[in-house]
């Protein structure tokens, strides 16, 4: 019996053999001419209905868009460390926005674009980045290749979820260049800022654009979801159980759930909201006075628009942390060659977490003036999160403990995870107390706690997936001294970053200001300011060398030559090196066992496709 | 080009239909927001009442015959009936346009009675629901259309592909009819 599949060009190819053996006909091949597919350039990569093509599609559009958006928090960051610095240089790139004092020849940042950039970093980084970038790509790559499918379940819709997403994507970026700027309400869009077009320069235009491309958004992610949902259900190979899933798909799989009934309630948000700005309707309006001027609008409550967003907003932020969770739970059994620690409580934590994500959405209101009673519901429900939570990191670190680590860029970006995950967590504990949040929210510490918990970590997930991955999309490996240097220049930029914001949000520093400096207050943390700035920069300068290891390798990287570089016991290393649409050249493989035996009975790793032996369990079923 | 090969024999739900009752999931969710914003907005008064405009309930009954109808024409499709099949697919079709109209005249009296959209919350709210359930009506009358082409344009055949195309059409319409009644209920009863 085989112990260990290797694969090398010129040897006998055993997985081909297992697969030719246990794999089952699906007669795919026989109606389904490789070439009809590559019938040209055109139906290859533009309008590709192959899942592994449209993968490649998201990553590089979200790639685009993190740079966008990354690159408008340096921006604004110069703004809050060096307020009395000239930006007059930035002048050529941002034109009019940049104020010059005649008499100085000071440059400035205008204050309404830079409420334009928070507003626009939040929106790119929250969903076209961390959800799309993140979710769309690796849902995408891995679901049909590690549950055994030829493809998504409908690859036209499939590839309709690029293409809506590109279209959100046209629409906001034509809004960044609108005379009147781009929407500056914020991220979460509340009225009446959002709700009223004469509110700000940003309102107008900027909003109608915004809102527009959010539903192209919503229609992306459901097209999305449902096809993930239905591939994982519906279209698993043979042996392929539930309980046999990698923890990956089960991440992409509740991912989806989540989105599937969260973004239809936001979607009901701006059918409303558009309604108040079209059509005079009075949903989240009431009782507002412009320059003096009663509105007409009576009888509209603008918390019932925060109720709406932030059903969808609190799913959203694991919409956006779960396929990290499980590209990071893959990533590190692999790479520690043990077996994931409590596979069964992994898969029970991400459903609790899924389920929870429902009901807490209120904690992201404690300051908009809800009814304390009901605050206390919301208290609980959010505090309970940190069960599973901690259920997982506990099973990663045990997952490490005594493994056979290889220290790769994955593996590095994975471990960074949990690190960013736990102390990014732990003030998660303080703000969901509603009575600490009432002084701590509209603070840097609320800033410092979102983004190490789920921005940076989600980063970080994203590239622990991207770095193992890279060779599956692309036949080639990324540069590894670059990785490495990638790493360790993101950590300790993200903490320097993140970690002196929770000193002054506990001093009381308000988030969202243009500028402190008419509050004495606050004016001796102007050098911990500059200090975040510079390390932003640096921060964002280390993430152009990810940039250029990914492109560069795209064409020069180091060619894989096996099938299964890292030894894994997965599907997807089963397909040949560049499989064609359809994944498998010939049978479907089947699986026999579950998808993390390493280490096994003296054998390295035993891949899901080598049958069990005699009197040997299946890890994931359990012993029967 | 059909790559949506079930590798799983045990199943018995195609693929697609699964794919479509999660979409119908997600549209549920959609509207189960929008009247529980209702219930929200109505208990904080302010809310204007008035009675349902009674073309309402002549559109739900509109919608139940034309949703009857068409599951007849599939089991006629379903047992070889080609006249019978195409003959209650178009009164099927004239069926779901007249709710169309239906909502329509729902909509001006409710105009009439003096309920506008940008009055009070309570009637915009009525004007925001059932104009987004007319718009997935249509969305439905668009898939009728494809149905009425393939009835008349194709070969008259009994396929598994045909019959499954059929069903994906005839499950959003039941669902879209049974969306509206629950709709009219909550409408009249909160």
């Amino acid at each position: 019996m085989a112990t260990t599949v290797k694969t090398v060009p010129g040897e006998i190819n055993e997985v081909d053999q297992l697969i030719e053996k246990y794999g089952f006909d699906d007669h795919f091949h026989d109606h389904h001419d490789e070439d009809k597919y590559k019938s040209n350039f055109l139906t290859t990569y533009v309008f590709s209905q192959d899942h592994k093509i449209i993968a490649r599609q998201f990553l590089i559009t979200g790639i685009f868009w993190a740079i966008i958006g990354a690159g408008m928090s340096i921006i604004f960051r110069l703004q809050l460390g060096f307020p009395h610095e000239s930006m007059a240089w930035l002048k050529p790139l941002l034109g009019k926005w940049i104020q010059i004092n005649a008499d100085t020849g000071m440059g400035t940042l205008a204050p309404e674009f830079y409420y334009a950039l928070v507003t626009m970093h939040g929106t790119i980084i929250v969903f076209f980045v961390l959800t799309a970038g993140l979710s769309g790509t690796f849902s995408n790559l891995l679901i049909p290749l590690q549950v055994g499918a030829r493809d998504m379940a409908s690859p036209m819709l499939n590839m309709l979820s690029y293409w809506f997403f590109f279209l959100a994507s046209v629409v906001m970026f034509y809004s960044l260049f609108l005379s009147t700027g781009p929407f500056s309400g914020g991220w979460t869009a509340y009225p009446p800022l959002s709700a009223l077009p004469q509110a700000s320069s940003g309102s107008g235009a900027g909003m109608t654009l915004w809102v527009m491309s959010l539903v192209f958004f919503v229609v992306s992610v459901l097209l999305g979801g449902i096809n993930y949902v239905t591939t994982v259900l519906n279209l698993r190979t043979k042996g392929m159980t539930l309980w046999r899933m990698p923890l990956t798909i089960w991440a992409f799989f509740v991912t989806a759930i989540l989105g599937i009934l969260s973004f239809p309630v936001l979607f009901s948000g701006f059918l409303l909201l558009t309604m108040d700005r079209e059509m005079g309707t009075s949903f989240f309006l009431s009782e507002i006075y412009i320059g003096g001027q009663a509105l007409e609008n009576v009888g509209g409550s603008p918390i019932l628009y925060q109720h709406l967003f932030w059903f969808l907003g609190h799913p959203e932020v694991y919409i956006i942390i779960l396929p990290a969770m499980g590209l990071v739970s893959e990533v590190l059994s692999v790479h520690a060659r043990k077996p994931i620690f409590g596979y069964k409580a992994m898969v029970y934590s991400i459903m609790a977490i899924g389920f929870l994500s429902f009901i807490v959405w209120a904690h992201h209101m404690f300051m908009s003036g809800v009814n304390p009673f009901i605050s206390n519901f919301f208290v609980v429900f959010t505090l309970i999160i940190a069960v599973p939570s901690a259920v997982k990191v506990f099973n990663w670190i045990t997952t490490l403990y005594r493994g056979n680590i290889r220290f790769n860029s994955a593996m590095l970006f994975a471990v960074g995870f949990i690190s960013l995950f736990i102390s990014g967590g732990l003030t998660g504990i303080f703000l969901g107390n509603s009575a600490i949040d009432i002084q701590m929210h509209d603070t840097y510490f609320g800033v410092a706690h979102f983004h190490i918990v789920m921005g940076i970590a989600a980063f970080f997930g994203m590239f622990a997936g991207v770095y193992h991955w890279f060779p599956k999309m692309f036949g080639r490996f990324m540069n590894e001294t670059i990785g490495k240097i990638h790493f360790w220049g993101t950590i300790v930029g993200a903490y320097m970053i993140f970690w002196p914001m929770h000193y002054i949000g506990l001093a009381g520093v308000p988030r969202r200001y243009y500028s402190r400096e008419g509050f004495e207050t606050f004016r001796h943390f102007g050098d911990v300011s500059e200090f975040i700035t510079i390390a932003a920069i640096i921060t964002f300068f280390v993430q152009l060398l990810f940039v250029v290891n990914f492109f560069y390798s795209i064409w020069k990287g180091r060619k894989q030559t096996t099938r299964n570089p890292y030894g894994a016991t997965t599907l997807e290393w089963t397909t040949p090196i560049i499989a064609g649409h359809g994944n498998w050249p010939g049978k479907i493989p089947t699986v026999q066992r579950w998808a993390y035996d390493y280490g096994k009975d003296g054998r390295e790793f035993v891949p899901q496709i080598v049958p069990l032996e005699e009197g040997e369990y299946d890890g994931g079923e359990g012993e029967h | 080009m059909d790559l949506t090969v079930s590798n799983n024999r045990r199943n018995k739900i195609h693929p697609w239909i699964f794919a479509l009752l999660a979409g119908c999931a997600s549209i549920l969710m959609m509207f189960a927001s929008l009247t529980s914003a209702y219930v929200v907005r109505h208990a904080a008064g302010n809310w204007l009442e008035f009675s349902m405009p009674t073309i309402f309930f002549i559109s739900a009954a509109v919608m139940v015959a034309s949703s009857i109808v068409l599951h007849f024409s599939y089991i006629s499709f379903k047992n070889g009936n080609e006249k019978m099949y195409k003959l209650l697919l178009i009164i099927g079709s004239i069926l779901g346009v007249l709710f169309l109209v239906t909502q329509y005249m729902g909509w001006m009296d409710l105009n009439a009675m003096g309920v506008f959209l940008d009055g009070n919350p309570s009637g915009s709210f009525v004007y925001a629901i059932s104009g987004l359930h007319a718009a997935h009506v249509l969305g439905g009358i668009a898939t009728l259309i494809m149905a009425l082409v393939h009835a008349f344009g194709l070969k008259f055949k009994v396929t598994d592909k045909r019959k499954t195309r059929f069903q994906l059409t005839l499950i959003y319409w039941h669902f879209v009819d049974i969306l509206w009644i629950y709709l009219l209920c909550f409408m009249i009863f909160q």
